[in-house]
């Protein structure tokens, strides 16, 4: 039985990495045969980094994705704290209208958006970019900065927000001292859930975008429509290589800190 | 005060969700004057064989993320506590990539000079047509979705205590009536959550279509882009298109929650 199920998780494991690893592979190709390994090179790399269209769309999307993510992490916890003291039923009213984005195909989304967006760009004299697209990544990342902060508080022991104001902290330096560092776990796990999110969102940027504000995924997109180019493998290997290195590190710091709290 | 503070997140709540769908709605039921209208709805009836294939080829994509997902959640689940955080890492990693590179992995390898092909040639077979056919856009739902449904299933079987299932056994249950007896209903709510995570997206996609179904396979979310984006621009009949889109997952989630009596759902 261990064996049978060790080898099953080495199939599915295969299933997910062999495309990953195919693409790596031929990154390094001479030609750009995708079933025909002809010879080691760095040159796709090379011309990657020469690529002024894809370093200004990651330009774009970095700027993008810290934009909305910080903004999405200003009101989602400012909404957090006000959804917390409301009364049931305008509570459930606020979380379900807070669900809509979640629920809701990625495309809907995207449209109504641009439906939206056109409209007042008729009528304000606008046009779609960095704006707009900004408006719509904040908007689907909101939601999940709320759901991160949320248990937060039905964790926190509401008293000790009373008992520092009684101490003599006044409202506000009473939820900084307090009520902030008790949330903050996930105002931190909601802004980088926005952050990745935002980074990697294509679907609502696609209709959300102006031709001056085009994202890392839609420069993607439009190379794969165009021809096929060993670019986009040598692109995808240093992307998945950015990946497992953050990924590592974030374990290796969950575990030092998970061993912290064993020793206390 | 308190409540004052969430007033800028309402009011861009109203502007930018409530709003938006109410234009969706709008649009659906008007003409391009701003008359009302049903034609546009009227004539969604004409895609009729594009819904039919978009829901068929999402629920066999989901039902085989389900049969794959399953016993993987089951194995991590029950490994060395020790290894989980670590093999679960190595499961959820490729849904870091962004899905259109996935995606196009799978492009380069099930052409007809791909990877796939050249090898079976090694033995004279093929080439087979692999790609623009909806095997492959079945395969691509599958591939990208996945960790959607492991990551659901995982979450509440890593919480069903151990002690249940070997009361189960003590009691007489052998391994099949332990699984299907107990198992099963306990991690209901992360069967359903992972039906939703997949299915949604997948009757949604257009891009997966685009890329491994060839221009012969479109489905739904292919038909929306199209009226906002592609060559017949008509966001009446698009906004009329997402509706019913909208209607259709909200009537499947609802038949599928009669089988999820407790509603507490796991996510992400």
């Amino acid at each position: 039985m261990k064996k049978l199920s060790k080898a099953y998780m080495a199939l599915v494991l295969l299933f997910l990495y062999i495309p990953i690893f195919v693409l790596i592979v031929f990154s390094f190709n001479v030609t750009k045969s995708r079933s025909v390994f002809s010879g080691f090179t760095f040159d796709w790399y090379i011309k990657l980094f020469h690529n002024e269209l894809i370093l200004k769309s990651l330009l774009n999307t970095i700027i993008v994705a810290v934009a909305a993510s910080v903004a999405a992490t200003i009101l989602g916890t400012a909404a957090a704290i006000g959804i917390n003291n409301m009364k049931k039923l305008p509570k459930t009213l606020v979380m379900q209208g807070t669900n809509i984005p979640i629920v809701n195909p990625e495309i809907v989304t995207g449209v109504s958006l641009m439906l939206l967006f056109v409209f007042f760009a008729a009528r304000m004299n606008f046009e779609f970019g960095f704006v707009t697209l900004i408006i719509a990544h904040i908007t689907f990342d909101v939601p999940y900065v709320i759901l991160n902060i949320m248990p937060k508080f039905r964790q926190m022991n509401p008293h000790i927000y009373e008992a520092a104001q009684d101490l003599g902290c006044s409202p506000v330096s009473a939820f900084f001292k307090v009520v902030l560092p008790e949330i903050m776990p996930g105002v931190v796990s909601g802004f980088l859930m926005s952050f990745t999110f935002s980074l990697d969102d294509f679907v609502i940027s696609y209709f959300t975008s102006g031709a001056t504000s085009q994202t890392l995924p839609i420069t993607i997109y439009s190379m794969t429509r165009r021809k096929i180019s060993p670019e986009i493998n040598a692109l995808s290997t240093i992307i998945f290589v950015v990946v497992v290195i953050v990924l590592v590190v974030k374990n290796i710091i969950e575990r030092k800190s998970a061993l912290k709290k064993e020793v206390k | 005060m308190k409540k004052l503070i969430s007033a800028p997140y309402l009011l861009w709540m109203a502007v930018f969700i409530i709003v938006p769908l109410i234009m969706v709605a709008y649009f659906a039921f008007t003409t391009t004057d701003g008359a009302f209208t049903l034609d546009n709805l009227a004539a969604v009836s004409q895609y009729t064989n594009i819904f039919i294939r978009s829901i068929w080829l999402a629920a066999i994509a989901t039902v085989i993320c389900l049969i794959i997902a399953y016993p993987l959640a089951l194995i991590l689940a029950r490994s060395d506590k020790s290894y989980q955080s670590a093999m679960l890492m190595i499961v959820m990693l490729p849904m870091w990539m962004n899905f259109l590179l996935r995606t196009y992995a799978w492009m380069t390898l099930l052409g007809n000079n791909g990877l796939i092909n050249s090898f079976f040639s090694l033995f004279g077979l093929g080439p087979f047509k692999m790609l623009n056919t909806q095997g492959a856009v079945v395969l691509g739902m599958v591939y990208n979705y996945l960790p959607y449904m492991i990551l659901p299933l995982y979450t509440v079987m890593e919480k069903i205590d151990i002690s249940v299932i070997e009361a189960a056994q003590d009691l007489g249950c052998n391994s099949r009536k332990t699984l299907f007896k107990v198992i099963v209903p306990l991690s209901m709510p992360g069967i359903m959550s992972g039906i939703t995570m997949v299915f949604v997206p997948a009757i949604s996609t257009f891009i997966i279509s685009r890329m491994l179904g060839g221009g012969s396979n479109l489905l739904i979310g292919d038909l929306i882009e199209m009226q906002f984006l592609g060559n017949s621009y008509n966001p009446n009949l698009g906004a009329a298109i997402s509706l019913v889109l909208m209607v259709i997952i909200l009537l499947i989630m609802t038949i599928l929650n009669q089988f999820d009596e407790d509603d507490d759902r796991v996510l992400m």
